[in-house]
Parts: structure tokens; C-alpha cells; sequence
């Protein structure tokens, strides 16, 4: 049983290195997109600013599947329930984020203005609209979900989708997620861009991460007035995963604190996260954009693990049964399952990092218009 | 209580977004190789016409693979979204292959493919031959892990049910992983893939030579497409026997289907139906035509083993469907009450679990606690007919696919015969065969997938989980929701899709983009001819 928890936090902790990856790679290449028809003037310029992250969205795209995949995997419970109750919401999110594969590869390939500008505001949509859609998940899920189970663990939604979209802390997540986009992406844009394309960015990329830092902090003292989860007896973290007939758990405002109060290391995370807020910006304007990505990057990753370990171990409360919320505990894969696929993770994560980093080298350097322009095979 | 309308909407919208998705994968599958062949034979000899066919092939192959990317990314999401039961009850096990496909995988294929694509300058020949090579490594790696994982709801091994999470729990990796059926199915689907990609080539290239155009080009490319195409449509003819066996051995529903066999056959004479019309109502075949003992050999592998029709399985299903009903029963018990007597009695009948949540559908109120000894008989008729999949489909998806198979493998042999002899000009009905069957390879892997998804109905995991209960408890509103939006954005892409590879293709390989005038493109001279290596078009 022992081993079995180690597993079961592990692969929490797994699950925010694989949320981290997705927000920092895939939030960069969208806010490129959101961006695009702001930053370059002319079709010259956009494809320019295509072409900086034209050889690695694909790779990067991958960190957004392989979160469903882990999820998948490591929850199977938390993924079968979350995906479905959140499902128009998802949809949307699918829609918008298969427009982009499409884009990327049709957009230059036919010459004209009309077929290029509606390539472009396509970037604009599955630019923004999955940035905003991830951050309200997680907004939502703070705040807990509607939901329950009947007795073979098939879920019923409670609460209307119109809520998961439109309701206020929701929102500042998902603004918050595209206020960090572009923040990594004007980034971006700069360490691989010059001229008029940089200099844009780099005033929506300052903007981009002060307004994040604001939002950050407002959800904060938000956080103490919303209603956390808390467990009323004792559990017993090895338990077998079944969502049924789990331990008592009460609603209490300001319970999302408790995990602080107890591990106060634990303010590490806000930290970093509100440090590399500020700190991305003022490298901005500093004009070290390689410093702010990676300053953002940091962001992220406080942002991120924030949110988690108020939570821990919940993953998805439930608002209308709450002793029926998903956690680390009750939603995991079974011991042999997550030993496997650690196993699969410790060879194949560094593997990914290294060859990843090899191809953003090969890549690397200033991308000038003139060549792009003059290629017939960019972007 | 299940809302059947929900159940068959989410059905449709996977069956469509499913058989789209494949209709780019197998193109990938092949044409990579085919990309990396015709690289490695340019490294090795120096030959710009070798680079300039990669980079063509090349083109076509990234119009194609974006859609292949976006489709698969519906993929992924579409068990959670709209299977919610089924990924509970097997995400244990079945999640396992699909994060590691993203592993292993999708982020080797998709980080490396973009630097097949823009990495020319920036690498050496060799580097460069090695990512294509990893590329292609890549996308046959993910249709491995897909597979797999499809291959444990044809044949669910390496995991067991447990009463108290309510799912299966995963029990042996290596079974999962070497499952018989898993096997089968990646060595004939990644074949499959090999012929899409070489009739793709070969039909490009036959279009050319009608029209008399890039001659030394295409040429050369329907050559190496032709003889790749030989071996591909031998293999994917042998491996589908294999495939055919296994079915024999494991799922016996779906071969009668397939088959059209409604009663258990008499070895050997039993006819091998060449043509019949199967009337799932009715159960009986319309208008029968039959080759005498060629189905028992065929099938079977020897002349004396008998085939199971329809009724018999039908019949063999009650003492199943009995069985598993009082397992859901003390299923149910048991999770209420913790009860160790339910338990016991779950264990004594938990083989047939399945055909209890199978009978599920059909008691009153779709709750199996009701069901009385008057009612009894009616559900056992329903479920066990519930067992059989829809023989029409089964039937002519498995026939097309076989017909077609057959047929590729003709043309083929044609084209590579008179490629070898250089007298494929001489023969231009060859070619026109080569470019009408261009799509046909597509479609007939989508036969195959009709065949194979079909014909595991009525479950999602063979024996265990029957589809009906598998699917999301949503508003027949939320399906329509998704579905009209699918229908648009899909046709939208196909649109897209069509009209580039269609343009790209009839510029052929001199012209070089977007940016280039197609005036300027045709005054330039064309492969093979005086002047053109010096134009260096591709830098
Ligand atoms: C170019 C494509 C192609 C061609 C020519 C064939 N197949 Fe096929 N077949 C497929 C493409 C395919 C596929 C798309 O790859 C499938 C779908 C599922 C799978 O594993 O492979 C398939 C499935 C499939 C199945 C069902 C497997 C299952 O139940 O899971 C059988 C029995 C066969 N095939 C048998 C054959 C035979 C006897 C062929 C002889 C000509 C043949 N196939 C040609
Ligand atoms: C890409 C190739 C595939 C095609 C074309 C395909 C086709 C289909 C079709 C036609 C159906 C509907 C069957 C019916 O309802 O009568 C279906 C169902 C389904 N398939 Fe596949 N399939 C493919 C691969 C897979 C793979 C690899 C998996 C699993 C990894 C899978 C999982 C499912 C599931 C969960 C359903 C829904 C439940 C059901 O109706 O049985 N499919 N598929
Ligand atoms: C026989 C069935 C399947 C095979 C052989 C297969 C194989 C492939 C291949 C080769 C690609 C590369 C891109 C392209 O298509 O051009 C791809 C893309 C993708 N497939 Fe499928 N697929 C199958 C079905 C599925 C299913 C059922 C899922 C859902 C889990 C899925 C998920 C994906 C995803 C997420 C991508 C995008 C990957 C990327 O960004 O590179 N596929 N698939």
C-alpha cells in the first residue's frame, strides 16, 4: 500500500510537470496566434512570424496530448468524468485548437489576400479561444463542479455548461492563461524576430505579463472567499480507486488555505509565480527576451503548482455530492498501471527534453523576411 | 436510464470522426517510408532528382499530414468526452498504450517532422536522412500503440475485473502488449498503409506520364512505387488472412457476419458466398451465390472443423446472458452493501458479467432487479439477438475490402512488369488504371475498419462492456451540438484539402509555391530536361 501512494503522488505531481509543459509550449505557439494579425502588418510580416515557430508547434503541440493521454491513463475516472460534465465546453475547445494544424500548413500555400486573412483570423481564434477555455477549466474546477455517480461509476452532470463558460472567477482564469500566452509568445517573437515585428510584441508582451501578475494576485484573495474542500475524517490515501462511498467532505470557505497553513514551503510556488510575472516583463523592456521566456516559464509553473497543492489531493470536488469529488487518492489507475507507465515516463520525458531542445537549436537564430518571403517551403 | 438516441449519436460521431481520421493516417504511414526510400537513395547516389522527388512527395505528404494532426486531436479527446463509461471501466488498461503512444510516439514524429520539413539547410545529408528516418519510425510506432490498444477491446487480455474499483485493472503489461489480436492488426494495418502510399505515388506519377509531362520524374517514382507496391498488397493479403483466423479463433459473431452465415456449416462442402444479399430482419441471405468447399479451408485452415452460424451463437448466448444477469444483480448488491455473500455470488457468475450489462438495456426500466420469470424469455430473445452484429454491413465491408485488395495487387503487378521493362508508355491503360484507383486504397482501409469496428458490436470490450452503457450520459442537445459543428469544420478541411492536393499535383514537381507565378513556373524548364538542375528551384 505504502508504494502504492508513493505512485499515486507521483503521478500528481507528474500530471502538473505534463499541465506545466502543455501551458509553457503550447501557450507560447498561441499566443504567436493570437497575436499574429497584430504584430505583423503585412502578409509579409505574418509569415515571418509564422516561420519563428513554424518548425515547432507540432513537437509542441504534442505536450496538449499527451496531458489527455496521461490523464487518460494515470485518472482514468478524472478523465472520463471531467472530459464529459465540461462537454460543450471541450468541444469548443477541440474545435478552436483543430482549426491551427490546418492553418498552419493552408495558410501560405494559396496567394491570395482572402484566403490568407481568414487563415489569419483563424490563428486569432485557436490562438485565444483554447487559452481562455484552459484557464476557466481550472477556475472551474477550484470552485468544484456539479456532478455524481451512479452505482457502476458512470457520472451525472448537475449544473448547466452556461456556468462552466460565464461565471466570473472562470474568467479571470481563462484571462489570466491568455495573458501569459502572450506574454510567451510576444517573447518569443522577440528572441526570434527584429524590426517593427519585435518591437509590437514586445509592448503586448509587457502588457501580457503585467496584467497576468494583476489577475494572479486578484484570484488570490479571491481564493479566500470561495468555498474549498476539506475532508471531515481521516483517509486513507491507499484506498482503491472508487469514487463511491468515499469520505465525508465538507465545503468551507477559505479550505483551499488549509495545505498552506500546514506546509508553509508550500508559498514557494505564488511566489515564483507572481516573481516571474514581474520579472518577465521588466526583462522585456530590459530587451532580454530569452530571460523573460524563461522567467514566464517559471510563471507557469508557479501558477500551476499554485492551484495544485491548495487543492491536493483533490483533483475535481464535486459541489453536489461532495464526498463523491475526485482525488489523488480515489481517482488514480491501479498501482500496476502507474508503475508501468513511470517506468515508460523516466526513460522517455529526458528523451523528449533532449531531442526537443536539439531541434530548437538546429532551428535557431533571427528569421528575416526576406528569406521567408523568398522560400517557397515557409510557413 | 440510458437515452438510446444519445448512445447512437455518439456512435455516428465516432464512426465519422473515427473513418476521417483514417482517412490521412494511412497516407502517412506509407508515404514516410516511401519519403525516407527515395532520401536514402539520394544520399547515397548524389542525384538532385532524388531530393526533388522527396521534396515533392514531400509537399503532398504535409497537406495531407495536417489534417491527419488536427483529426487525431478529436481522437484523443472523443473517450473522454463521449465514452465516459467506457474510459472508467477500462482507462486502467486501454489509457496505458495511448499515453505512451504520445511518448514514444507522437513527440518523436511531430518534433522531428519539423525539421524534415525546414532542417534542409540547416543539416547535413546524413543528419537529415535520419530525421525523415525517425519521422516515418514515429508514425508507425503510434499506429503500434493505437492498436494495441484497440486490440484490447477486440480481445481484452492482460486485465481483469475488480468489483470493488468497478473496472478493469490492469494485470500484465505483456499481454497487452503481445495480444494475439493487437499484432494481427498493426502488421496488416501499417501494410494497408504502405499500399495507400504507393498507389498514391504510382497514380501521381501515371498522371504525369499521360500528360507527357516531368517524365524522367515520374518515371522514376512509379517504379519505386510499383515495386513497393507489389510486396505492400501481398503482405496486406496474407496478413489479412491472418486477421480473418484470429477472428475465427476470438470473436465467432463477427466471422459468421462477415460471412453471412446464419447456420453453423457442414465441412467440407460448406460454399464460400461469392454474392448474397443478408436480410438482418429476416435472418437469411438473399440471392446466394456460393463456391463449394472453398469457405472451411479458407477459413479454418483445414476440412474438417465447422463453422458457427448466427443461430447457434444466438443460442449459446441465453445460459451466458442468465448467468450474467445475476452477476449485475450481486454486482450492484455488493456495492451498496459490501456485502461478502453478493460478492460470492457476483464470483460465481462474473465470466458473463458482460451479457448482463448487455441484458441491462432490455428489462423494464433498463433495471436488471426487475426482471421476472414473465418477462424473462423476451429479454433473453432480445439480448441474445442483440449479440450478432449487423450481418449486411459485415458482409460487404469484408467483400469490398477482399475485391479491392485483389485488385491493387493486379495493377500493380502490371505497372511494375512494364516499368521494369520501360514499356509503361506503351501500355497507357496501365496508367489510367494507376491514377483512377488513387482513393481507392483509402477507402477500401476504411472498408477494413468497418469491418473490424462493426463487427465487434454490440460491444466496446469484446465480452465485457457492450457499447450501449459505454457512452456519456449526455442531452440528445449536446450531440447535435457537437456533431453539426464536426460535419462543418470536416467538410470545411476536406474542401481545403482536396483543392490544394489537386493543385499541387497538377503543377507537379517544377512548380515551387505560393510565392513563384504559375507563369514563371511554366516557363521554366522541366525535370529531365536541359537547364534545370542549374535553376537549383528548391533553395
Ligand atoms: C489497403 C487496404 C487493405 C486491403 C487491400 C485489405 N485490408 Fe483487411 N483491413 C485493412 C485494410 C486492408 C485495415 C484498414 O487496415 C483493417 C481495419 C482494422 C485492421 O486491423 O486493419 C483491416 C481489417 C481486416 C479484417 C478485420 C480484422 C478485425 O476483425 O479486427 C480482416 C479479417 C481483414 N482485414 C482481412 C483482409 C483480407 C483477407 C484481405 C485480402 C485481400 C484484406 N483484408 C485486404
Ligand atoms: C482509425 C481507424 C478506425 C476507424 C475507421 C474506426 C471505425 C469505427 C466505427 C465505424 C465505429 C462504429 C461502430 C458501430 O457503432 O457500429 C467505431 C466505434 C468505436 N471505435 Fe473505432 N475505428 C478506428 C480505430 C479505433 C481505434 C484505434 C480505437 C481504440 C483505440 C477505436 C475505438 C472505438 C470506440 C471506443 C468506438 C465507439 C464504440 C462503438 O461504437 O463500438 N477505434 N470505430
Ligand atoms: C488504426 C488507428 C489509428 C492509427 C494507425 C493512427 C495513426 C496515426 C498517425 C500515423 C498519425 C500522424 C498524423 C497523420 O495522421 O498524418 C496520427 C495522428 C494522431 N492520432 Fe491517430 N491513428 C489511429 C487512430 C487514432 C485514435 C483512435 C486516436 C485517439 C486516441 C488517435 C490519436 C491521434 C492523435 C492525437 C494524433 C495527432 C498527433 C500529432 O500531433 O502528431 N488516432 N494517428
Amino acid at each position: 500500500m505504502e508504494l502504492y501512494v508513493a505512485l499515486k503522488v507521483i503521478w500528481a505531481v507528474l500530471l502538473g510537470v505534463l499541465l506545466s509543459g502543455l501551458a509553457i509550449m503550447v501557450g507560447m505557439d498561441m499566443g504567436v496566434g493570437a497575436l499574429l494579425r497584430f504584430v505583423g502588418r503585412n502578409d509579409g510580416e505574418r509569415r515571418t512570424a509564422l516561420a519563428m515557430i513554424g518548425p515547432h508547434w507540432d513537437g509542441n503541440q504534442v505536450w496538449f496530448i499527451l496531458g489527455g493521454g496521461a490523464i487518460f491513463a494515470a485518472f482514468p475516472t478524472l478523465y472520463a468524468t471531467s472530459f464529459s460534465t465540461f462537454y460543450v465546453v471541450m468541444i469548443l475547445l477541440l474545435f478552436s485548437m483543430i482549426m491551427r494544424p490546418v492553418a498552419f500548413e493552408y495558410r501560405s500555400k494559396v496567394d491570395a489576400s482572402r484566403w490568407r486573412e481568414s487563415w489569419d483570423w483563424v490563428f486569432l481564434i485557436s490562438g485565444a479561444v483554447p487559452m481562455i477555455i484552459f484557464g476557466a477549466a481550472f477556475g472551474n474546477v477550484i470552485q468544484g463542479v456539479g456532478f455524481h455517480f451512479g452505482w457502476d461509476a458512470q457520472y451525472y452532470q448537475d449544473e448547466s455548461f452556461i456556468w462552466y463558460l460565464l461565471n466570473p472567477f472562470a474568467l479571470l482564469c481563462g484571462v489570466l492563461s491568455l495573458a501569459m500566452a502572450v506574454h510567451q509568445g510576444g517573447a518569443m517573437l522577440m528572441i526570434r524576430g527584429e524590426g517593427p515585428i519585435a518591437e509590437r510584441a514586445r509592448r503586448f508582451a509587457i502588457g501580457g505579463g503585467l496584467l497576468a501578475a494583476a489577475l494572479f494576485m486578484i484570484g488570490g484573495v479571491w481564493v479566500q472567499f470561495i468555498k474549498g474542500f476539506a475532508f471531515t475524517q481521516t483517509v486513507d490515501p491507499g484506498m482503491p480507486a472508487t469514487p463511491l462511498g468515499g469520505p465525508a467532505v465538507v465545503m468551507r470557505t477559505g479550505a483551499w488555505m488549509d495545505n498552506f497553513h500546514m506546509y508553509p514551503l508550500l508559498w514557494l510556488f505564488p511566489a515564483l509565480g507572481v516573481l516571474g510575472m514581474i520579472a518577465g516583463p521588466l526583462a522585456l523592456m530590459a530587451r532580454k527576451p530569452i530571460l523573460a521566456w524563461w522567467l514566464g516559464a517559471i510563471a507557469w509553473i508557479g501558477i500551476i503548482f499554485t492551484a495544485g497543492g491548495a487543492m491536493f489531493p483533490f483533483l475535481m470536488p464535486s459541489t453536489t455530492n461532495p464526498a463523491e469529488s475526485l482525488t489523488v487518492w480515489n481517482a488514480s489507475g491501479s498501482a500496476y498501471n502507474l508503475g508501468w507507465m513511470l517506468v515508460f515516463a523516466v526513460i522517455f520525458v529526458p528523451a523528449i527534453l533532449i531531442y526537443t531542445s536539439w531541434a530548437f537549436r538546429v532551428m535557431r537564430g533571427k528569421v528575416k523576411t526576406e528569406t521567408v518571403v523568398g522560400n517557397d517551403h515557409s510557413y | 436510464m440510458i437515452n438510446p438516441t444519445v448512445v447512437d449519436l455518439s456512435r455516428l460521431q465516432f464512426a465519422l470522426t473515427a473513418l476521417y481520421h483514417f482517412q490521412f493516417v494511412p497516407l502517412t504511414l506509407g508515404l514516410t517510408f516511401l519519403l525516407a526510400a527515395m532520401e536514402t537513395v539520394y544520399v547515397i547516389t548524389g542525384k538532385q532528382i532524388y531530393k526533388d522527388m522527396t521534396l515533392f512527395w514531400g509537399k503532398l505528404f504535409g497537406i495531407n499530414f495536417a489534417i491527419g494532426v488536427a483529426t487525431g486531436l478529436t481522437m484523443e479527446f472523443e473517450f473522454g468526452t463521449n465514452w465516459s463509461m467506457y474510459s472508467h471501466f477500462v482507462g486502467d488498461v486501454f489509457g496505458t498504450p495511448l499515453a505512451i503512444e504520445g511518448l514514444m510516439a507522437f513527440f518523436m514524429e511531430s518534433t522531428f517532422v519539423g525539421l524534415m520539413f525546414f532542417g534542409w539547410d540547416r543539416l547535413s545529408k546524413p543528419a537529415h536522412l535520419v530525421v525523415t528516418y525517425l519521422v516515418a519510425l514515429g508514425s508507425n510506432l503510434s499506429a503500434l500503440w493505437i492498436l494495441i490498444a484497440n486490440g484490447f477491446m477486440q480481445d481484452p487480455v492482460g486485465a481483469k475485473f475488480d468489483p470493488t474499483t468497478m473496472r478493469m485493472q490492469f494485470k500484465s503489461f505483456g499481454a497487452l502488449v503481445f495480444s494475439a489480436d493487437a499484432q494481427a492488426k498493426f502488421v496488416h494495418t501499417t501494410v494497408a498503409g504502405f499500399v495507400c502510399g504507393s498507389m498514391f505515388v504510382m497514380g501521381i506519377s501515371a498522371f504525369y506520364l499521360l500528360r507527357r509531362q516531368h517524365r524522367d520524374f515520374a518515371l522514376r517514382s512509379f517504379r519505386m512505387a510499383a515495386l513497393f507496391g507489389v510486396i505492400a498488397s501481398l503482405a496486406v493479403i496474407t496478413l489479412g488472412d491472418a486477421s480473418g483466423r484470429l477472428d475465427d479463433l476470438l470473436q465467432p459473431s463477427k466471422l459468421a457476419a462477415m460471412e453471412g452465415l446464419w447456420h453453423t456449416t457442414t465441412p467440407p462442402a460448406a460454399p464460400w458466398t461469392l454474392f448474397a444479399i443478408p436480410n438482418d430482419k429476416a435472418q437469411k441471405n438473399l440471392y446466394p451465390i456460393g463456391i463449394p468447399y472453398v469457405l472451411t479451408p479458407l477459413v479454418a485452415h483445414d476440412f474438417t472443423s465447422a463453422i458457427p452460424g448466427v443461430f447457434a451463437l444466438e443460442r449459446d448466448a441465453k445460459p451466458k446472458i442468465v448467468n450474467g444477469m445475476k452477476a449485475i444483480v450481486a454486482l450492484k448488491a455488493y456495492g451498496a452493501t459490501h456485502d461478502p455473500a453478493a460478492l460470492a455470488e457476483f464470483r460465481k457468475h462474473e465470466n458473463d458479467m458482460g451479457y448482463g450489462f448487455l441484458a441491462q438495456r432490455f428489462a423494464p426500466d433498463q433495471d436488471l432487479s426487475k426482471v421476472t420469470p414473465s418477462n424473462l424469455p423476451t429479454i433473453l430473445d432480445r439480448a441474445a439477438r442483440e449479440t450478432i452484429p449487423n450481418v449486411f454491413v459485415e458482409f460487404w465491408a469484408f467483400r469490398l475490402m477482399v475485391a479491392l485488395g485483389v485488385a491493387f495487387l493486379i495493377v500493380f503487378a502490371f505497372g511494375a512488369y512494364y516499368s521494369l521493362k520501360n514499356e509503361l508508355e506503351k501500355h497507357p491503360w496501365v496508367l489510367k488504371a494507376a491514377m483512377y484507383a488513387i482513393p481507392l486504397p483509402v477507402l477500401t482501409t476504411l472498408f477494413g475498419w468497418i469491418t473490424a469496428e462493426n463487427g465487434r458490436q454490440p460491444w466496446t470490450v469484446f465480452g465485457w462492456l457492450p457499447t450501449f452503457i459505454s457512452a456519456s450520459s449526455h442531452s440528445v442537445g449536446y450531440m447535435v451540438f457537437s456533431l453539426v459543428g464536426f460535419a462543418l469544420l470536416y467538410s470545411a478541411f476536406i474542401a481545403a484539402e482536396l483543392y490544394l492536393l489537386f493543385k499541387y499535383a497538377r503543377l507537379g514537381p517544377g512548380y515551387h509555391g505560393a510565392t513563384v507565378r504559375p507563369v514563371e513556373s511554366a516557363a521554366r524548364p522541366a525535370f529531365g530536361q536541359p537547364g534545370y538542375a542549374a535553376d537549383k528551384p528548391w533553395q
